[in-house]
Parts: C-alpha cells; sequence; structure tokens
C-alpha cells in the first residue's frame, strides 16, 4: 500500500536509501502529505459528498447574490399579482403569496437568515464546546465533575420553555434565536469532545509532550484539539442543518423571525396556511429548505468516511 | 560492555539514586452501592543506583509493575513514598516547574512508535517540539538545523523532515521517537519497551542505534522490556521485578549464567534456544501457575505460590533484598542454598 503512494521521485529515494545515504539526500526534501491532505482526497473521490458540496455551494451564492439581482423587494407587495401562480409573463418565476410579495426574493431572503443561524450558532456552539470540553477532559477530577455537571443542569432544561421565556422577557428578536439556540447547542459538542480528549489524553504522545516538558495549555493546542477536529468536524456539518431545522421549527411555531424578515422555516408556515389554494409558497421554500439539509448529511456522510481515523492508523 | 567495565562505572558517584520507591493505584471497585476503593501497590519498595552511562535492563511479566516504574522515575505518576534522587536532588514532591526544567535532562521513549508520535505532526515539529518548550525564543533556522541533525544521528534522511508519522514504518517511527528524546541533550533515557512492537531484525537495528548513541553520548540507559534476550544484549546490569518488587538485581553475565533468584532462573529458561540440541540439555521452566493480582499479592515472599523450591519461612517472612559477596542483590531466603547454574562452564 505504501508503495503504490510513492511519486517516482520518492520511489528513487527509496532504492537510494538502500545504498547510501547521501544519493537519496541529493533528491532535496521529501514533501509529506497531512492526513488532511489524505481526508481532502479521500473526501474528492467520494461523489456524493462532492456533488452535495457542489449543490452547497452553488445554494449559498444564489441564497446570498439573488436578492440583490432580483428587482423585487422583499416587502414589496404587488397588487396586480396576489396568489400568481409561477409565470415568467409577470416576472415573478416562483409566483406571489397572497399579499403579492415575490416568493423567490423571499426564499431566497429567508434561506439568508436560515444559513446565518445555521453558520453563526454552529460557530459559537463549536466555539465553546471545544474549549470547554477540551478543557474538563484534560484536567480531569474534580474540574470535570464541576464542568460536565453544569453542562447537565442546562441539558436538563425544557428547550422550548427556555425559549419561550426569553421571547417573553427580551421581546422577539433575531439575536435571541442565535443565542437560545447556540445556549443549547454546545452542550452535545463539549460532551462529545470531553469523551475524546479523555481517550486522547492517554495516549502516548500526549505522555511524551508531558515527559518532554511542554506546558498543559500547548498540550491542549498542539496534541488534543488537532486531533479532535476530525470528530468535531462531521459532527459541525450534521449541526448546521439540525440547528436550521430547529430554527425552522421555532419560525414555524411563531417564536422565531419575524414579519418582514423571513426564514425557510416560516415561509413554510405560511406556505402550509395557504396550501391548497396556492401549493407553490409551500413548495419553493420547501425544497430549498430540504435540498439544504441532504447536501449536509451528504457532506457530513463523506467527511466521516474520509476523516475515519480506523482507515488510517 | 561486561564484567570489569561495569565495575568500573559502578564505582562512581551514581547519577540517579532510586531509594524505596513505592507507587499505588487507587482501584474502584463495586457497583453504584458499595462503592469503594482498593489500593494496588504497582512498585513496591523499588531501590538500585545507576552510574553515567551505565544501562540497567528491566524484566518482569507484563503488569509487574516496570512501566509504572519508569512514569514513576519521571514524575509522571506521583510515587506514595521513596525518594528519586537526581544528581542528589530528590525529584519527589518537586512542584510542576521544577520538574519541568529537570525534564530536560530525563527523557522516555515509549513501547508501540507510532502512538507515541501526533498523527498531525510533521516530522520536525515532533522533534522540534521540545526544544520550543525549553527554548522558546531559538530561531526557526537553528531549530530546522537541529532536528536534521538529529535526523542524521538516528539514522534518518533528513530530507524526509516534512512528512507524517503515517509514512514511516514501524522502526522509522521509533526513530523519530529517539531523535525526540535526544534532542536536549539529556543524560538519562528511559526505554519503555522500545522494541516490542517491533519486528526482529528492526529491533536488533534499534538496540544497536541505542548502544552506539549510548557510547557517543555518555547516556545513562534503564531499558525494560519483557524479553531477557533483548536486555542481555544491552544491559550491564539487569533487575528483574515481580509483582512491583524486585527479585535480584545482578550484572548481566551473572544473570544468564547463574540465576539467583528461582524467578529468574525461570525467565531465563524461558527464553527460546535456537539450538534444539542446547535447548535439551537445559531443563524446562516449569513455573506453575499465573502471576496473582496485584491486587491480592501473597504473603511473605511474593513468588512463593510459584516457587518450586519454597519452603515454609517463604509463605510468613519477606525476604529483604540483599547483596550476596559476589556484589549481586537478590531477595530470597534460600539464595545461598540454590544453585541454579545453566550454563555450565566447559
Amino acid at each position: 500500500m505504501k508503495s503504490s503512494e510513492l511519486t517516482g521521485n520518492e520511489r528513487e529515494a527509496v532504492a537510494g536509501e538502500i545504498d547510501p545515504f547521501e544519493a537519496a539526500l541529493r533528491l532535496g526534501d521529501v514533501k509529506g502529505r497531512s492526513p488532511w491532505e489524505d481526508a481532502w482526497h479521500r473526501l474528492l473521490k467520494n461523489r456524493a459528498a462532492v456533488t452535495a458540496a457542489i449543490i452547497m455551494g452553488v445554494m449559498i451564492l444564489v441564497v446570498v447574490i439573488g436578492p440583490w439581482v432580483i428587482s423585487w423587494d422583499m416587502d414589496y407587495t404587488d397588487w396586480d399579482h396576489t396568489n400568481s401562480p409561477p409565470s415568467l409573463a409577470n416576472g415573478h418565476w416562483f409566483g406571489t403569496d397572497a399579499v403579492g410579495r415575490d416568493i423567490l426574493v423571499r426564499t431566497l431572503e429567508g434561506g439568508r437568515i436560515s444559513l446565518l443561524v445555521g453558520f453563526v450558532a454552529t460557530i459559537v456552539s463549536l466555539l465553546i464546546g471545544v474549549s470547554y470540553g477540551a478543557i474538563a477532559g484534560y484536567y480531569g477530577g474534580v474540574t470535570d465533575r464541576v464542568m460536565m455537571r453544569l453542562v447537565d443542569i442546562i441539558y436538563a432544561l425544557p428547550f422550548m420553555f427556555f425559549v419561550i421565556l426569553l421571547m417573553v422577557v427580551f421581546g422577539r428578536n433575531i439575536v435571541l434565536i442565535f443565542v437560545a439556540i447556540g445556549a443549547v447547542n454546545w452542550l452535545d459538542m463539549a460532551r462529545i469532545v470531553r469523551g475524546q480528549t479523555l481517550s486522547l489524553k492517554r495516549m502516548e504522545f500526549v505522555e511524551a509532550a508531558r515527559a518532554c516538558g511542554v506546558e498543559n495549555r500547548d498540550i491542549i493546542r498542539r496534541h488534543i484539539v488537532p486531533n479532535l477536529l476530525g470528530v468535531v468536524m462531521v459532527y459541525v456539518t450534521l449541526t448546521i442543518p439540525q440547528v436550521i431545522l430547529v430554527e425552522s421549527f421555532l419560525s414555524f411555531l411563531g417564536l422565531g423571525v419575524q414579519e418582514p424578515m423571513s426564514s425557510w422555516g416560516a415561509l413554510v408556515s405560511d406556505g402550509a396556511q395557504d396550501m391548497e389554494s396556492a401549493p407553490w409558497t409551500l413548495v419553493f421554500p420547501a425544497v430549498f429548505l430540504t435540498v439544504t439539509l441532504y447536501c449536509f448529511n451528504y457532506i457530513g456522510d463523506g467527511l466521516r468516511d474520509a476523516l475515519d481515523p480506523k482507515d488510517r492508523l | 560492555m561486561s564484567g570489569p567495565a561495569s565495575g568500573r562505572r559502578r564505582k562512581q558517584r551514581p547519577v540517579l539514586k532510586v531509594q524505596d520507591l513505592a507507587v499505588t493505584y487507587d482501584i474502584q471497585q463495586g457497583g453504584l452501592l458499595r462503592r469503594h476503593t482498593r489500593p494496588l501497590n504497582a512498585v513496591d519498595g523499588i531501590s538500585f543506583e545507576l552510574a553515567r552511562g551505565e544501562t540497567l535492563g528491566v524484566v518482569g511479566e507484563s503488569g509487574c509493575g516496570k512501566s509504572t516504574l519508569a512514569r514513576a522515575l519521571l514524575g509522571l505518576v506521583q510515587p506514595r513514598r521513596g525518594r528519586v534522587l537526581w544528581l542528589g536532588e530528590d525529584l519527589v514532591g518537586l512542584d510542576e516547574k521544577t520538574l519541568r526544567k529537570k525534564r530536560k535532562e530525563l527523557q522516555i521513549i515509549f513501547q508501540d512508535p507510532l502512538a507515541s508520535l501526533n498523527p498531525r505532526m510533521t516530522v520536525h515539529d515532533i522533534i522540534a517540539e521540545p526544544l520550543w518548550t525549553f527554548y522558546p525564543k531559538i530561531a526557526r533556522v537553528q531549530v530546522e538545523e537541529r532536528v536534521r541533525g538529529m535526523m542524521k544521528m538516528v539514522g534518518l534522511l533528513p530530507n524526509q523532515i516534512n512528512r507524517y508519522p503515517h509514512e514511516f514504518s514501524g522502526g522509522q517511527c521509533q526513530r523519530i521517537g529517539i531523535a525526540r528524546a535526544l534532542v536536549l541533550n539529556p543524560r538519562l533515557i528511559i526505554c519503555d519497551e522500545p522494541v516490542s512492537a517491533l519486528d526482529v531484525s528492526i529491533q536488533a537495528q534499534i538496540i544497536n542505534l541505542l548502544k552506539d548513541l549510548q557510547r557517543k553520548l555518555a547516556l545513562s540507559l534503564i531499558f525494560i522490556a519483557h524479553d531477557l534476550a533483548v536486555v542481555k544484549h544491552i544491559s550491564d546490569r539487569v533487575m528483574v521485578m515481580y509483582l512491583g518488587r524486585a527479585m535480584e538485581v545482578s550484572s548481566a553475565p551473572n544473570l544468564y549464567r547463574r540465576p539467583l533468584h528461582p524467578y529468574t532462573s525461570a525467565l531465563v529458561k524461558a527464553v527460546p534456544i535456537p539450538d534444539p540440541a542446547a535447548r535439551r540439555r537445559t531443563a524446562t521452566s516449569g513455573l506453575r501457575g499465573d502471576m496473582p493480582s496485584p491486587l491480592d499479592p501473597p504473603a511473605g515472599c511474593v513468588f512463593h505460590p510459584r516457587c518450586p523450591y519454597a519452603v515454609k519461612r517463604c509463605e510468613i517472612e519477606v525476604p529483604p533484598l540483599r547483596r550476596l559477596p559476589q556484589g549481586d542483590w537478590v531477595a530470597c531466603h534460600l539464595a545461598e542454598e540454590l544453585d541454579l547454574t545453566i550454563v555450565k562452564s566447559g
């Protein structure tokens, strides 16, 4: 397996190693291939994941650029064309809703919010979860017990109750959605990271670093976290769709974003009410939402296969 | 390497002096209810001295406390009692910061060569890490130069400096581990079964490399293994451990020719001999049963339940490690009476 990975130059180097040392040295520095690069190459071979990633990329591009290009505004009501089915003639390609707003631009604007919530909440949970979990797992003992019991306590709070409470106290606000989702999502991340850290810190290379006198924060930074990232990345790609779904759920219940802003969840909720008279108001945002969720799941699957350490070690 | 040379070395002031070292792990037992901890004496009262440039082999079955001893010497686990005197200074009970400074002089090589290298770091980063730790201000160029020098010294191609551990074979990975241990110019290296995970042909290369480096750099080595044949080749003296205790500390040639302890004799006889004729001449090892649980060690001499020569006294009285007239140490009541000679001269 090793030899098949070698390029011509490297094969020469290996051959040179057998007789003089110097002959091999003349070839100059050999470039190594990191586990990340290996994983990247494996990921590129996974057709489902690559397709999903391309679709995702196009989706993000369309969602970000689309609303600037399209001549309609998301809150503009076209009284001449209320409840219009999709039509090229009147310029509403995805049709309009009951008050004459363009569904296309609202779907794209909604996508911005949904994806933003997905990414921001995930990044927040990533930053808090990884550092929290790594510290709890690495230091262990009392530190670990106190930190993880705190996680358990927060975990025990009913999520919906927590959201409704926030809404009541602070009023409806998009920032609150980030806070609410982020506050809950990092708990899972912290638990996963802690578990991984517990097994990593028993590895001999961590012990070797300790024996060399490397300080704890450098061990966490150089040895623990980089080896966690594989698992974390897979979890992240599966968290983003989960967060988008939670936001949609909140919006569907009327606890999410507020008019005239919208998100996929809110649009699906509106569309579901007019499903019989104007199915396009439901179908288009629903399709965007589902395609996105599928893509993230496929990318996550692909990453997991590509990063699986058992394949490597 | 043998006899007189090691004798001369031993007369020097020892660099490392270990006195009555003991390490205890607390083992949690029982379910949710009636949970209690029991002490496990992994290392129980080990004492020895090590001279500059000397190699002490440590052998014993799995679970006899060899690795724990190694970790305790480096302060990676806290001993329950005893002293580890490094150049006259006790390392036990030093605070993290002072101990960290001492680690420049004491290094370790691990058993599993791949597991002891961070898979996400290049060879350069792995070997350079101790340098970064102790000389944070050192220039990048200097670090690289030193790393290349170390790679050459341990027989690696310096142009492989940007490769990752998974791109090397087990033997090469062990060389990387050795380079990392040597980069700070330590004076003592503890080798925790450094060749157990390697092929036999590679084992010889690594052992010869270690011997070579030891001579060049005047290193003291503590060489841990469960294989007597490996230890024989490299050690000046050998300590035989059983259930966390030293059974015998003898010079290497004596140990193999005339073991003092019945356990040593059993171990030596268990070494496979490639010559069938020679094999037939030696008696079989005749070691009965398994090693008892260290949670519940036998009273008296810990070896007595498996010892073919055990007498009543062995079940009651713990034999101290004592020095015999010829200079070797043994923990057996019957050492003077037993003749366990394996290879008769002539």
